[in-house]
């Protein structure tokens, strides 16, 4: 057992981390976030650069070997920048349904995804759909030796940005069958996708994405177009653990600015942190990021066990990131005061995210219910 | 980073739980960790590890430590709990023993380790004060020195166990026009001395667990002064902090939620088991997840002592979490067993009769281990105090 970061990891973390504070400001973010396209081309070309792009990919996929504790490494970095950038959509979620690709599509896709000419988004919600990855009113049916699909994807992050999207269709069976779905690489200006955009409340980019009757060759199908779903759910599960990453470096600086406004912050001629009911709050603020980092670690360290235990895992994180970063976001607030409610502190994007993060993937309530019937499953297995 | 066992590691297992199988005390399987054991119960297992070499892990080597790694001594504590083992208690292995190995004298060390590593001698710990809990600085208690004697006299209380005792540690004001923390010393203590009334307090599950301790001119050899003089607050930090690494109880906790899945599994609600209703499995999920992210701050503490770096006040953390979950554990274990967690405080059943209990075993004593279990919260530095710790140490309020 071992909790320490190779020196690869330690020196993209610092790379990183000097970028942001160079870089990516606060004030720098505003002007991007409210600008026309809403984030920096040129910033992706320097992640590429800083080889953040290639770290998690091995080395025959053009990688530099790592893995999900390289990703996760980078994600608390952007979440303690709020860096709004793609990382996400582009390389841990398309690069980890090219990782199952054929070596053609890794030709095509994975090296320019690496070199940060392409960018993708993950196109899987949908209006009903709701957490439920194998929820699909979106249809992918034979068309000659290719497919033809159609539909309506929701809240599709970072879209506006990306060249391609990785959809979920349904193939065959009912619509909430767990086989049946298959997934697809569709370049966004293919003749049938259009998209309306939105800026999101947490300073992304997205869009709502249609379909109708897309037509893609068969060198579109991402793994076994009539059973999926396991694909779908092993990606996400590793975007979840990311994501718990980034929740873990907005904790840390939004815990910060509030400990250190509280230094600062006089009322009753006094600093408020000496009030001991806000001390023991923050100190509850502290226990929960430790605590979400520890499950960070946990739930990245078993993405590769088996089934049962990566989803528990992956759930169990969610569930303890989405509680732990309401908390920290909202007392983060309570405790700035006035001024937490203004714009023009970095606090109030701090809790904005952490808010967001907690419905991206399914909320507490969602894996709460996901880890109690793995549970059941398990002990079910068990007694046999 | 990874979370895999060397092949050593899964050697080291296999031969602690093989020992373990052999020699735990038969008569000791499913007693657990109750309070009112006799004492060659509580110290039968003690005993055989001492002869083993195994009964204080976390001790250096030099003085009759395991000289396990920080993984070693997890996969030890995971294997107990699988039997739910009797450990050794903490007022001497815990507690005291680094105390002594740290700040103590050669013969001092000479005189009271090889008592504590073998079970022979019962600890008690004299900290708490009627006037001096929280703010354990405001002791009262006296030591004097007359000749080559201190004088002790006060009143110590939830001294724990100290029925059984041999020797205690107590905390005395040696300078009583000093400052709240100076002054104090630490002062080793034979039971057996005139002058010392152990008196017990019966607690709210029924149980004798905890006493006072009257000290009225208990004369002590000076040469049981442990370190220097008016300096024994920073020992008794020192031993507080040691106390708190450990006292996470997540190997036990998990046993603790597997019998409370067994338990919701055999109760039932409109004829459908208890755990398969949607509110109560929830319960036990996140009881469970809130488990697992002690259990992986408390390896990550583990991994940062074994990198060279002391309990530090991190191990607050622990010992909020680690006690919410143990006082969540009995409350849920009280809520499954339904009606049946009515009958019989520990305390009425009469000792020595065979008399069995109301309702389904498990259902046993389920109200007075969740009475019991409020205590967790408050000794070892009340959670709020280590919340004070966390602000002011880490926090820099």
């Amino acid at each position: 057992m071992d909790f320490n970061f190779t020196e690869e990891q330690t020196m993209i973390r610092d790379s990183l981390a000097r970028l942001i504070k160079d870089q990516y400001d606060f004030d720098t973010r505003r002007k991007v976030v409210a600008s026309k396209d809403g984030w920096r081309p040129e910033m992706w070309a320097q992640f590429a650069e800083l080889g953040l792009l290639a770290a998690p990919f091995s080395e025959e996929d053009g990688g530099l070997g790592g893995g999900p504790i390289d990703a996760m490494v980078v994600m608390e970095e952007f979440g303690k920048g709020l860096v709004v950038e793609p990382f996400l959509q582009t390389v841990v979620l398309a690069g980890g349904f090219l990782r199952a690709g054929t070596s053609a599509q890794k030709e095509d896709h994975l090296a320019a995804l690496i070199s940060g000419e392409r960018v993708f988004a993950f196109a899987y919600a949908e209006p009903k759909g709701r957490y439920n990855l194998a929820d699909l009113e979106t249809t992918a049916t034979k068309d000659g030796s290719g497919w033809k699909i159609s539909g309506h994807k929701a809240v599709v992050i970072g879209a506006p940005w990306a060249s391609h999207l990785i959809v979920t269709a349904r193939t065959s069976g009912g619509r909430r069958d767990a086989k049946g779905v298959g997934v697809f690489i569709v370049p966004k200006d293919a003749k049938g996708v259009t998209t309306r955009d939105y800026p999101t409340v947490d300073g992304r980019r997205a869009s709502e994405v249609y379909f109708e009757n897309v037509t893609v060759g068969a060198d579109a199908v991402i793994g076994d177009p009539s059973d999926s779903l396991g694909l779908v759910e092993k990606v996400t599960d590793h975007a979840i653990a990311a994501l718990c990453a980034e929740a873990c470096g907005a904790m840390k600086v939004a815990n910060a600015q509030t400990v250190e406004y509280s230094k600062t912050r006089k009322q009753f001629g006094t600093p408020i942190g000496k009030f001991q009911v806000l001390q023991h709050r923050m100190a509850d603020m502290f226990i929960e990021h430790e605590q979400s980092i520890s499950m960070t670690y946990m739930a990245t360290l078993k993405l590769d066990e088996d089934e049962v235990a990566r989803k528990k895992a992956a759930s169990a994180a969610k569930v303890r990131i989405g509680q732990g970063g309401r908390f920290i976001g909202q007392q983060s607030i309570q405790i700035h005061g006035g001024m937490g409610m203004t714009d023009e502190l970095a606090i109030g994007h701090y809790f904005k995210r952490l808010t967001m993060i907690d419905s991206e993937f399914g909320n507490v309530d969602h894996h709460l219910k996901r880890y109690t019937e793995l549970s059941a499953a398990d002990v079910a297995v068990a007694a046999e | 980073m990874n979370l895999e066992f060397s092949p050593e590691e899964i050697a080291f297992r296999d031969e602690v739980r093989a020992f373990i199988r052999d020699n735990y005390p038969k008569e000791l399987i499913g007693l657990g960790s109750r309070e009112d054991l006799t004492r060659e119960q509580f110290l039968a297992w003690h005993k055989i590890l001492g002869k083993k070499g195994w009964s204080a892990p976390a001790w250096p080597k030099k003085y009759g430590g395991t000289g396990w790694t920080s993984t070693q001594r997890y996969i030890w504590s995971e294997e107990n709990a699988r039997v739910d083992a009797m450990m050794p208690l903490p007022f001497g292995v815990s507690m005291v023993g680094p105390v002594i190995y740290t700040f103590g004298n050669e013969e001092q060390k000479a005189k009271h380790l090889p008592g504590i590593l073998a079970g022979d001698v019962w600890w008690a710990q004299g900290y708490s004060e009627p006037g001096a809990g929280s703010d354990l600085a405001s002791l009262k208690t006296t030591a004097v020195r007359d000749g080559d004697y201190y004088v002790l006299n006060g009143q110590k209380t939830w001294t724990t166990l100290a029925q059984h005792a041999d020797w205690g540690f107590f905390l005395c004001r040696t300078d009583p026009t000093a400052k709240a923390q100076e002054g104090i010393s630490f002062i080793l203590v034979d039971m057996k001395t005139p002058g010392i009334e152990v008196r017990p307090i019966k607690l709210i599950d029924g149980t004798h667990e905890v006493n006072e301790t009257w000290l009225t001119d208990v004369r002590v050899p000076v040469e049981n002064l442990v370190g220097k003089e008016n300096e024994g607050w920073t020992y008794a930090k020192f031993l507080l902090a040691h106390e708190r690494s450990g006292i996470a109880g997540v190997a036990r906790s998990k046993r603790g939620v597997e019998r409370l899945r067994s338990i919701a599994s055999q109760e039932t609600l409109d004829g459908t088991p208890l755990i398969k209703t949607d509110e109560f499995a929830r319960k036990i999920s996140q009881l469970e997840i809130d488990l697992t992210a002690l259990e992986f701050t408390e390896l990550r503490t583990l991994a940062s002592e074994a990198a060279g770096k002391g309990p530090g006040p991190e191990s607050s953390i622990l010992k909020i979490k680690g006690t919410e979950i143990q006082q969540r554990l009995t409350e849920l274990t009280l809520e499954a067993v339904g009606n049946y967690g009515a009958p019989y405080a520990r305390g009425m059943m009469k000792d020595g009769t065979n008399e069995i209990g109301v309702g389904p075993d498990y259902s046993n004593f389920s109200a007075d281990n969740y009475f019991n279990m409020r205590k967790t919260s408050i000794y070892g530095g009340s959670n709020e105090i280590q919340r004070n710790i966390i602000s002011k140490m880490i926090l820099g309020l």
